[in-house]
């Protein structure tokens, strides 16, 4: 098995886990959510690179030519996730600063210690 | 990209770890540049490094700009991450390697959309075609969602702030 081989999946998949870690080991709440987005563009790599073909070019047709070309479908798909994405990152720091505002702060702890006491 | 990733973790001034994630999502660009996605690039670089970046700065100036310094332990999420990792990289073994011609997910529909996209659309760039075309249900479904959610971002920062500081996100969202 030649280079790349299956190196572009372990590289997706070691990003994916850093985001995962920053999710769980994390208290900030902000560093959460950047750690969604980095799990996040890590599916997009692991997609596109699923759709990449050796000696292709982008998937925009040459007339004419008998060119090979990469796999459109993943990219399409991943342009959505893309917004998606966004509008999901706006609406999680949109819950932040509510957060804030309620407890005065965006640190785990905190938060659960001032649920405590209010209890 | 790996050693972003290492910063973001390290880093506790929130500002400077937004600022990586955004270089982070630059490399991400960059790289499907290399691997023929230019389209995914485009909105990667757009969105990704710039909407994201001022919806997390617009967010960092309603709260703090420093994190406290931890006093968790991280050794059991390690021991999850570390885990689930593995499993993931097993699942790997029978994945086709990169680049291959043959793989599965270049059989079905994909040859279909290349060549017939063309000759029933008009339109050269394929990834432009199945979107606004083969799947343009898909991308109104995607502008509902982020309908939705612009509706929902103004609705949580309207409650409690007056209105006041509804402009921030409500608007880069639009």
């Amino acid at each position: 098995m030649e280079w790349p081989g299956l190196y572009n999946y372990w590289i997706a998949i070691f990003l994916m886990m850093a985001g995962l870690y920053i999710v769980i080991a994390q208290q900030n709440l902000i560093k959460k959510m950047v750690g969604l987005s980095v799990f996040q563009a890590s599916v997009f790599i692991l997609y596109i690179t699923m759709g990449k073909v050796t000696g292709g070019t982008a998937p925009i047709i040459i007339p004419g030519d008998d060119v090979l070309y990469s796999n459109p479908l993943p990219h399409v798909l991943i342009l959505t996730a893309i917004v998606v994405g966004v509008a999901t990152l706006a609406l999680g720091l949109a819950i932040i600063v509510r957060i804030y505002e309620a407890y005065g702060s965006i640190e785990e702890d905190d938060i659960e210690k001032e649920e405590e006491n209010a209890r | 990209m790996v050693l972003t990733v290492f910063l973001i973790v390290k880093l506790h001034n929130l500002f400077a770890v937004v600022m990586i994630s955004g270089i982070y999502s630059l490399l991400a660009a960059t790289f499907f540049v290399v691997v023929d996605a230019v389209d995914v690039a485009f909105t990667e670089a757009a969105v990704g490094a710039g909407v994201s970046t001022v919806l997390m700065l617009g967010a960092l100036s309603l709260t703090t700009r420093t994190e406290k310094t931890g006093t968790r332990k991280p050794f059991v999420p390690l021991v999850v991450v570390l885990l689930t990792g593995g499993a993931l990289v097993y699942g790997t073994l029978d994945m086709p390697v990169y680049g291959d011609p043959n793989a599965p997910i270049h059989q079905h529909v994909a040859p279909v959309y290349l060549e017939e996209g063309i000759k029933e659309t008009g339109v050269p760039n394929v990834v432009t075609v199945v979107l606004a075309s083969y799947r343009s249900y898909d991308t109104m479904g995607e502008v509902t969602v982020i309908f939705t959610a612009g509706i929902a971002v103004m609705a949580l920062l309207a409650v409690g702030a007056g209105g006041r500081r509804r402009r921030k996100d409500g608007e880069d969202k639009a």
